[in-house]
């Protein structure tokens, strides 16, 4: 049986973004079975890039204003200079061939990497899975992650 | 190194090299020498790394001005 890699996805940033994606398609191309636990911020990699459907309460549409979705619309963890230096690392990687996370995305899809959306952070933050891309395999929770760690080799928290 | 196929790599990164090879090697058939050139310095590693974990045989590594040609053999 083929070895578990589980990493959990908790940034919001495209820079630990594109490790995770890079680890997670090396992972399968090795013969493992992966999944990626998204939670937190990590839910802005796989929500569509538009505005949250329908959210309640004030808090949550503040939040959701300035929280937008999308893996086109992450910032750098350094150095994003309002969005300037998120532009620049695109034109890098265009330069040295390295694919842009959307179609990362796509890839490990393709490839077998399981997408899993945390539904606590969800309901906290007023997304719904019509706000998720269609990649997105499952909504679970802690249990569903706990499961699948204990028959994991490796397990990542980034 | 004589190979049965060649594929080429050069100007892509980590881990593309090895996602390429574990596409390409389906297409040889067992016992077939596969022949990756790549300028990717972690292709060193890198490679006998996927072989050992796929179980098919490393054979070698050849350099020549920073374009490296990798040998596997397909066993799996």
């Amino acid at each position: 049986m083929a070895e578990k890699v589980n990493i959990i996805f908790f940034s919001g940033d495209l820079d630990k973004a594109l490790a995770a994606f890079n680890l997670a398609i090396g992972a399968t191309a090795m013969e493992m079975k992966v999944s990626i636990f998204f939670t937190f911020w990590g839910l802005n990699v796989i929500r569509k890039d538009r505005k949250i459907s329908r959210t309640r309460g004030i808090m949550r549409k503040m939040l959701n204003l300035v929280n937008r979705g999308g893996a086109r619309r992450l910032p750098l963890s350094r150095f994003n200079m309002g969005g300037l230096g998120r532009s620049m690392m695109k034109k890098l990687m265009k330069d040295s061939k390295i694919p842009p996370l959307e179609e990362m995305i796509t890839m490990a899809q393709k490839m077998g990497v399981e997408f899993i959306a945390c539904t606590t952070s969800m309901g906290m933050m007023g997304i719904s899975r019509e706000d998720l891309i269609p990649e997105v395999d499952k909504l679970a929770g802690v249990a569903t992650y706990l499961g699948e760690a204990v028959e994991g080799k490796v397990n990542l928290f980034i | 190194m004589k190979a049965d196929a060649t594929l080429d790599t050069l100007g892509l990164y980590c881990p593309m090299p090895i996602v390429k090879t574990a596409q390409k090697i389906k297409d040889l058939k067992m016992g077939e020498v596969l022949e990756i050139v790549s300028d990717d310095e972690g292709i060193i590693e890198d490679m006998p790394a996927w072989c050992r974990k796929t179980g098919n045989e490393f054979l070698g590594i050849e350099e020549k001005e920073g374009e490296y040609r990798v040998y596997v053999k397909r066993l799996k």
